[in-house]
């Protein structure tokens, strides 16, 4: 029984286990120390992590691989150029690009949901062959319409006869870095803002509604937060806070830190509440789980003693985590989440089990499908922006053919498939592909004397793991489909 | 009249009115700027015939039952590996066929290109097909990844691939196959100049053409054929026809090993008269713009015939021909027929998908 079971969880994280063996075999061919891999594969994490977590929500809800993200990372192209044209520099500038192309990527995530609501079943082919429609319009936009139609005057954007965007635009000195170099600092003031605002607008709201306002945990929050926020102003602390990278060292410490301290709290809370409720029957209390909080602190423990092994101290001071980007791409994990506990999320799960169920559920599968769509495009086109400031250069012809392929052949490499796909598979996924991506060059090089081969291995890895997540797809459909047609057989009969 | 005028646009679609009305605004703006219209229409010929034979290859796919089979470059890989085998024999310089007359040698040299084109094209064909058999109902996407797929694999087996003329391999110590191989000496335009003449200025590519229109004859006959009546039948109604005691997944394989070898004639007659061989990425788009061009012909993806290719294909490389120096003389130095392109070929695919209203797949 057990020997089954293991077998079973090998089948199926196959591709999942195929591709740690590919990725620790290419590393050690390409004889390239950890502390030139790891924080390339940082510095990747960072870009790449929020566009593919953006495809989440279309499998969710049935559609399939969203190859229509490229149209997402098409209205972002658009709407930093144009950002850039117009001046806009630094962290505001970047916003305001966000604020750009925000809209953009809603109205042709709209458009793209109401083609494929035209094709359903066929959404995946129809996404790409749309991608390479869409980027027949996006040349005609930049090679045409700005400097032809639309007249712009710059000659460091546009090429020298006036027509014409250039092929790479400098982001240098606009919003390079904008979002990856917010200081700690601002983003834990920014954060006591919100959750000042946050507090007193909700015991507003539910006084406004009169309901009871629980004074106490409000009273607690508030003063919570002018702690943390008061920490900041001690010397040591704010310097520490100053910096707009963390190290990587500082981060796992970070970690242990809270590991321990976290269910340390919990315990108090468990205690003080006991007190508390102490006439009460023991069932309305919540337990207090001795394990888990043991497991939590013996791992912060273990993870801190790792540090000390003198390759991963090396590897740990050679990463610079840029804080922002991490957050916001763990924000979007949050996000996928909470929105599957809310109603559309369940509609959305509903749409992408069974349209039939669905429709006879009053649900509008239609709206719900566009709706999707609209999230995923407008995710993707802020992916491609976090992409883009963090690589500093748009190649405006080119940096976004790739986005569609890559982003979903790194979340099938995670172990996700056509129906159902995890932020964690997503987040592994980016680990494997993007390792394979940087020293499938260099062991191309070591193994057959040429990196060029180790170039055209990843990119046929790229293909090869799309191709083969749709055949697999399809190869298990009809079985379902017939499953379905006895249930539905079966439904009718009673 | 309103109503016959919106018969006609659901008969054809508006994209096909659209592309043929732009295609004779593009004839008009030519002949308005005075161009050498002789010398586009030889062009138009040349290329017809150039891309006919991979758009032919749509034809048994779509009449089987997969659909529009954007994996073709299958079959390409395998015409490219004929070709390749041929100009590693260098078997058009060779003395004993140069002697009878050296188009002959050319000629054995192209046919005998197509012969192993065709024998790699039908193991590969079958292996391909048993795939799609077992993927019914999702072929198109599957077949698109598939066939990029076998290009980037190829790409490395290009690096790889122990062939030694110099014709073929980088010169000065580089590794592998070029991206480019000339063909001058062994079967460049082959096809094209037998017995090709010139009438009031339109040079005829007889030889290219008689041989696209012997390619569709012989389809036409094996679609008249019980067998290819039969894989009619397969296509159109599986349940049908499995009741009528046919072998649909046979039928199936017939029609995609069919469809692939003709891929793998069609990169060689392509490519003869290019001139060049494009190997590593060059034929990753080839299927897009095959399944364009029957779309623009009026097929669909559960219906073509060869009417579709030759006049999709005519239709799509008229345009592609005169949009470049027709736009050119509009705006100078641009390439806007690139990006016209580009619409014009996904537009069609996009517009032909969502008229199927769910394509292939089962509901």
């Amino acid at each position: 029984m057990n020997k089954r079971r293991l077998t079973d969880i090998l089948l199926k994280n196959m591709v999942v286990i195929m591709f740690v063996i590919l990725c620790v075999g290419a590393t050690i061919a390409s004889k390239q120390p950890l502390t030139f891999v790891i924080p390339e594969l940082f510095t990747r994490i960072a870009r790449n992590s929020f566009i593919v977590l953006a495809l989440i929500i279309p499998v969710i809800a049935g559609m399939g691989l969203n190859f229509g993200i490229v149209i997402g990372a098409m209205a972002a192209q658009i709407a930093l150029f144009l950002t850039t044209y117009w001046g806009f520099t630094g962290i505001s500038g970047f916003l305001a690009t966000v604020a750009l192309a925000t809209p953009l990527a809603a109205f042709f995530g709209f458009l793209v949901g109401k083609l494929f609501n035209q094709m359903k079943g066929s959404e995946m082919i129809g996404g790409l062959v749309l991608g390479y429609f869409a980027e027949g319009f996006y040349q005609l936009i930049f090679l045409f319409i700005f400097g032809g139609v639309i007249k712009l005057n710059n000659p460091t954007l546009m090429i020298a006869t006036g027509v014409g965007v250039k092929n790479t635009i400098d982001l240098k000195d606009t919003v390079k870095y904008a979002l990856d170099t917010v200081p700690m600092l601002t983003i834990l003031e920014i954060g006591f803002y919100v959750v000042v605002i946050g507090l007193i607008c909700s015991a507003l709201f539910k006084m406004a509604k009169k309901q009871t306002v629980n004074w106490k945990n409000t009273g607690l929050g508030l003063v919570a937060a002018v702690a943390v926020y008061a920490l900041t102003f001690i010397g040591p602390v704010e310097q520490f806070l100053a910096a707009d990278r963390l190290l990587l060292l500082y981060a796992v410490e970070l970690w242990c830190l809270y590991m321990i301290l976290a269910p340390v709290f919990r315990f108090i809370k468990w205690k003080m509440e006991l007190k508390k409720h102490a006439g009460e029957e023991l069932g309305s209390r919540r337990q207090f789980d001795k394990q888990k909080a043991i497991a939590s602190v013996v791992a912060a423990v273990i993870v801190y003693a790792l540090t000390y092994v003198p390759t991963l101290y090396k590897v740990l001071l050679a990463v610079k985590l840029p804080v922002m980007t991490y957050l916001c791409i763990g924000a979007l994990c949050v996000f996928n989440n909470v929105l599957m506990k809310t109603r559309l999320g369940q509609n959305m799960r509903t749409v992408g089990q069974s349209r039939t169920v669905a429709n006879a559920a009053g649900i509008d599968v239609d709206k719900t499908r566009i709706i999707a769509m609209i999230f995923s495009t407008v995710l993707a086109s802020w992916g491609q922006l976090i992409f883009l400031q963090n690589v500093g250069t748009l190649s405006t012809y080119g940096a976004h053919t790739q986005v569609g392929q890559f982003a979903i052949a790194a979340l099938l490499v995670g172990g996700a498939s056509v129906q159902k796909a995890t932020n964690r598979q997503a987040l592994l996924g980016i680990v494997l592909f993007h390792t394979l991506f940087i020293v499938s060059p260099l062991a191309g090089k070591e193994l057959f004397g040429d990196p060029v081969i180790g170039e055209y291995f990843r990119v046929f890895v790229s293909y090869g793991v799309i191709a083969m997540a749709l055949a697999m797809h399809a190869w298990k459909k009809p079985v379902k489909a017939k499953d379905e047609k006895n249930g539905k057989e079966a439904a009718q009969a009673t | 009249m309103r109503d016959s005028f919106n018969g006609l646009v659901k008969k054809f679609g508006l994209p096909r009115i659209i592309i043929v009305s732009f295609f004779l605004i593009l004839v008009a703006a030519a002949f308005g700027f005075q161009m050498n219209m002789a010398q586009f229409l030889g062009d138009i010929l040349r290329r017809w015939g150039m891309f006919g034979i991979l758009a032919l290859a749509m034809v048994p796919a779509v009449q089987c039952g997969i659909g529009l089979n954007f994996g073709i470059s299958m079959g390409i890989v395998g015409g490219l590996l004929g070709g390749l085998i041929v100009v590693e024999m260098n078997l058009a310089q060779n003395p004993a066929l140069v002697a009878i007359h050296p188009l002959f040698a050319m000629w054995v040299a192209v046919l005998l290109a197509i012969v192993i084109g065709v024998v790699l094209a039908t193991g590969i064909g079958y292996l391909y097909g048993q795939l799609l058999n077992r993927v019914k109902g999702s072929e198109m996407t599957v077949t698109t990844y598939v066939g990029f797929s076998i290009i980037a694999f190829m790409n490395m087996m290009w690096m790889m691939l122990p062939f030694k003329n110099g014709e073929l391999i980088w010169p000065n110590a580089g590794k592998g196959l070029r991206n480019t191989i000339s063909l001058a000496s062994s079967f460049s335009e082959v096809m094209n100049n037998t017995l090709s003449f010139t009438i009031a200025g339109v040079k005829i590519p007889t030889g290219l053409l008689l041989f696209f229109f012997f390619m569709c004859f012989l389809v036409w006959v094996f679609m008249r054929s019980k067998t290819g009546i039969a894989m009619s039948a397969a296509g159109a109604n599986p349940m049908f026809a499995k009741a009528s005691g046919i072998n649909v997944n046979k039928m199936r394989l017939v029609g995609t090993t069919l469809s692939t070898v003709l891929a793998a004639v069609g990169i060689l007659v392509y490519a003869q008269g290019y001139g060049f061989m494009q190997l590593y990425n060059g034929p990753m788009m080839l299927g897009f713009t095959s399944v364009a061009a029957v779309l623009i012909g009026g097929a669909t993806p559960k219906r073509a015939g060869i009417v579709h290719v030759l006049v999709g294909t005519f239709l799509f490389q008229g345009i592609l021909t005169l949009g470049l120096p027709v736009v050119n003389h509009i705006i100078p130095e641009s390439n806007l027929s690139e990006v016209m392109r580009m619409i014009i070929s996904n537009g069609i695919i996009i517009y032909a998908m969502s008229q199927t209203k769910g394509g292939s797949g089962r509901e």
